[in-house]
C-alpha cells in the first residue's frame, strides 16, 4: 500500500469524522468526505460531497468521481452514524428506520461500492464503526445498539467475501466521545455507560485515530473480520 | 437516444473479459465468443469470478458507453432465464437495459 493514500470518510461535517478527515489531510493523504451538510474543512487535500449516505444514486456518483479522478481507493472509514435513546415501547418506527438507514444501510452501500474500486488494485482497508453499546446491551439504546450489532456481523461476513481481493474489513467499537452524537444524552446515562467499561472515561479523538492508523498500516494486512472495542468491554 | 449496437456491447463485455482473464490461469481463461458459457454448468468462472465479471462489465459500460446500469437489480434476478448464462444472453440483457 502506498505512503500517500486515497481515503474516503463518511460523516465528516463534525465530530469524529471531521477530526479524522483533518488528521489524514494533515498527513498528506488525499481525503474525500461526505455528509448531509456542507463541510467547513479547508484543505487542498480534501474534497467534499453533500449527500445522505442512504441515497444510492448520490453514493454511486461519489464513487464514480473517485474512480475518474483518483488512481484507486485505499481506505474507507464508515463513520457516519446517528443515535437515539429511548425505551423500546416509546420508540417511533420512523426513528428505527432512520437509525438503521444511516448506521447499517449507509455502511452497506459504501462498503459495496468501495469494494468495487479496491478489487482492481487487489488491496484496500475498510473500517466500519460499531459501538460498545452492542456488547454492553445498554438499556435505552436497543435500536442504536442493534444497528451497530448488524455492522459487526456485516463486517465479519464481508471480510470473508473480500479476503481474496486483498481487502481487509474491520470494525472499531466506539465508546462515548465528546461530540455532537452524545450532546442530547443526559450526563447520568453517559456516566452509567462509562462505569461499564474497563477504562472508565470518555474516548479522546486520538484514541480512535490510533486504531484507524493501526488498521491502515501495511503490516496489518493479516488482520480482518475483527471488532476492536475501545475502553475494554 | 442513440441506439447502442450489439457489436459495441459485445466489445465492452470482451474488454471486461480481458480484465478478468488476467486473473485466471490459461485453461480457465474465458473465450471471447457469444456462445461462451458464463454461468452454471460448463462455465469456467467460479462464483467470485462471476462477481468480478459483473462489476467489471458495469464499470466498463459506465466508462465506455457513458451509461450507468445495475446488472444485479431485482429485475435481473427475477428473469425466467438468467441473463448471465452466456455472453450472448448477457449482451442481449444489457441491450434491453440500455435501449429501452
Amino acid at each position: 500500500m502506498k505512503d500517500k493514500k486515497v481515503i474516503l470518510i463518511t460523516g465528516t461535517s463534525k465530530g469524529i469524522g471531521k477530526y479524522l478527515a483533518e488528521y489524514y489531510c494533515s498527513k498528506g493523504h488525499t481525503v474525500t468526505g461526505c455528509s448531509r451538510k456542507e463541510s467547513e474543512i479547508k484543505n487542498e487535500n480534501y474534497s467534499h460531497f453533500s449527500l445522505d449516505v442512504t441515497d444510492e444514486e448520490k453514493v454511486k456518483e461519489l464513487f464514480l468521481h473517485i474512480r475518474k479522478n483518483q488512481p484507486g481507493l485505499d481506505v474507507l472509514i464508515n463513520n457516519a452514524g446517528i443515535a437515539s435513546m429511548n425505551h423500546v415501547m416509546l420508540t417511533p418506527l420512523e426513528t428505527v428506520k432512520k437509525i438503521l438507514g444511516t448506521n447499517f444501510t449507509g455502511t452497506f452501500l459504501f462498503c459495496r461500492e468501495a469494494a468495487k474500486l479496491m478489487r482492481k488494485n487487489n488491496s484496500g482497508r475498510i473500517i466500519n464503526f460499531s459501538s460498545v453499546a452492542s456488547d454492553l446491551a445498554v438499556e435505552g439504546e436497543a435500536i442504536y445498539a442493534s444497528s451497530k450489532s448488524a455492522v459487526v456481523t456485516f463486517t465479519k461476513v464481508l471480510s470473508k467475501e473480500l479476503s481474496s481481493m486483498g481487502i481487509t474489513v474491520n470494525s472499531i467499537g466506539i465508546t462515548p466521545v465528546n461530540t455532537d452524537l452524545i450532546k442530547n444524552v443526559p450526563a447520568g446515562k453517559i456516566d452509567n455507560l462509562l462505569e461499564m467499561l474497563t477504562i472508565k472515561r470518555l474516548a479522546e479523538l486520538e484514541d480512535i485515530s490510533n486504531v484507524t492508523d493501526f488498521l491502515i498500516r501495511e503490516e496489518s494486512r493479516f488482520i480482518t473480520g475483527q471488532n476492536i472495542n475501545l475502553g475494554g468491554v | 437516444m442513440r441506439m447502442i449496437t450489439t457489436e459495441k456491447i459485445n466489445e465492452t463485455i470482451y474488454n471486461a473479459l480481458d480484465e478478468i482473464n488476467q486473473l485466471l490461469p490459461g485453461e480457465k481463461k474465458i473465450q471471447k465468443t457469444e456462445g461462451e458459457i458464463l454461468y452454471g454448468s460448463g462455465s469456467r468462472l467460479d462464483s467470485l469470478g462471476m462477481v468480478n465479471l459483473i462489476v467489471a462489465v458495469e464499470q466498463r459500460i459506465q466508462d465506455e458507453l457513458g451509461q450507468s446500469i445495475d446488472l444485479t437489480d431485482e429485475k435481473a434476478l427475477s428473469q425466467k432465464n438468467s441473463p448471465f448464462l452466456t455472453v450472448k444472453t448477457l449482451s442481449d440483457y444489457i441491450a434491453s437495459l440500455l435501449n429501452n
